[in-house]
């Protein structure tokens, strides 16, 4: 019988280190019953996605509190079509002003949660995402 | 679920594409359709040539750092390489964090540094299900060393001890309990003692206790354990621990030994799976018979396995 599991990458790339955020959402993930590949802070584009790659992940989700989202989360979208895996959706968090989010969307990002968005509403987007990423998961 | 349809993937872990490798465990992971197909499509000569190196030891003793290490070093030889970092799913949530990666991220752009990072479902005795699995497809695209992290260890998590040709059990000191408390287990199976953060307080100490171990078990069994001492942090000891395990494989290679824990793993691996398979139907049985829950469990497994069965006495 298959199991269903989701595998998610968390993440934070850039040189911004406060990662409060991101841990808090792993735990969260964690406690909805997700497999969190926690990847920790300062890593490049290229690093998150030859991870979630390797980790076969559904989703990854990335963190910034730094103001470089704008240049840092298209990126990551970039380095994972290069990679061959532009079938993985990205979904972001953090300090991100609302002008952002649609510049975020047109690039690729599949949602964008700012401070005080309920916890299970991200909880339901990682769910649909994942959920969508494993119904048309190519082999 | 036609072969044809996973041509390309199969094709892909031939070739060492990384998506192939990530995608075939996952699927294998799963216990999905594909699982049998990809299993039986391995390429049987890379998987008996690999080297399967355990890392085990309690919780923060350093097995990622170490592993980090050693993923160096054999990348200075240009070995190709794999490594399943195993961390525990919770009992509550069937979630987990899976963060052994955290100290392998300066080998991620390495295309021939493979690390899949897997949760133990449920599983006791320190890996998971797939752990073997994962360790064939690894193997079949080319890894020529595969090494395996488990969860951190107590007293009995030794299964490791059985899916590796080679244990390495990690300690560090100021973790003086959790020694006394291995001293009934793992102590005594694994192949190399590594007394890793040896430049901390009470590493000399550790290192002769754990001297004297090896010497009591050569004297005991004629088992040669090799002990070593490392700092993982700045890679000091790594190239030596590495040697003393190339030492102990070519002996066990040349004596037979690497042949019969291999034969040994593949039979208690089938066994896992069989017991695995039968499981559902067995709690099936129980669950029928629940009105009269009388008696002793024992004897009533008995009873339960009468009635399928499967006699036991």
């Amino acid at each position: 019988m298959t199991e269903k599991k989701y595998r998610v990458l968390i993440g934070k790339p850039g040189l911004d280190g406060h990662d409060r955020g991101a841990k808090f959402i792993a735990r969260a993930l964690r406690d909805n019953g997700f497999e969190v590949i926690y990847t920790g802070i300062r890593r490049s584009p290229e690093e998150i996605a030859a991870a979630a790659v390797q980790e076969d992940v559904a989703a990854v989700g990335l963190s910034s509190l730094s103001g470089a989202h704008i240049r840092l989360f298209p990126a990551v979208v970039e380095c994972l079509s290069k990679a061959g895996a532009a079938d993985i959706p990205v979904l972001g968090g953090g300090v991100i002003p609302d002008e952002d989010i649609d510049i975020l969307k047109e690039k690729g990002v599949e949602a964008i949660f700012t401070p005080g968005t309920p916890v299970d509403q991200i909880i339901e987007a990682f769910t649909a995402a994942c959920s969508n990423h494993h119904k048309k998961r190519n082999l | 679920m036609a072969k044809t349809a996973l041509t390309p993937m199969l094709n892909g872990l031939r070739n060492q594409d990384p998506r192939a490798i990530g995608r075939a465990i996952s699927l294998v992971e799963d216990n999905a359709p594909e699982a049998d197909i990809i299993l039986s499509s391995l390429d049987e000569d890379l998987v008996n040539e690999a080297t399967v190196l355990g890392i085990t030891g309690p919780p923060g003793a350093g097995k990622s750092t170490l592993t980090s290490q050693i993923i160096s070093t054999c990348r200075a030889r240009d070995e190709r390489i794999g490594i399943i970092a195993i961390d525990p799913t919770s009992p509550l949530s069937g979630g987990a964090i899976l963060g052994d990666r955290v100290r392998m991220m300066r080998h991620s752009l390495d295309r021939d540094v493979i690390v899949r990072s897997m949760a133990t479902r449920g599983r006791l005795g320190g890996l998971c299900g797939a752990a073997g699995a994962a360790v064939r497809i690894m193997a079949s695209s080319g890894c020529k060393r595969i090494i395996i992290e488990t969860v951190g260890v107590g007293q009995s998590e030794m299964d490791i001890i059985r899916l590796a040709d080679i244990t390495a059990l990690v300690m560090a000191p100021g973790l003086g309990d959790d020694i006394q408390a291995m001293k009934a287990g793992l102590l005594e199976v694994a192949d190399v003692l590594v007394i890793n953060k040896g430049d901390m307080n009470g590493a000399e100490a550790l290192f002769m206790d754990m001297e004297a171990v090896a010497r009591e078990r050569k004297e005991q069994y004629s088992r040669v354990i090799a002990v070593c001492r490392t700092v993982a942090r700045e890679g000091t000891g790594v190239e030596e621990l590495l040697n003393e395990i190339a030492t102990i494989e070519n002996q066990y290679r040349a004596s037979g030994e690497h042949g019969r824990r291999r034969n040994q793993s593949y039979d208690l691996e089938v066994l896992d799976w069989a017991i695995e398979m039968i499981r559902p139907q067995i709690l099936q049985t129980i669950k029928k018979d629940s009105k009269k829950r009388w008696g002793d469990p024992k004897i009533q497994a008995k009873n339960i396995l009468k009635t399928m069965g499967l006699d036991y006495d």
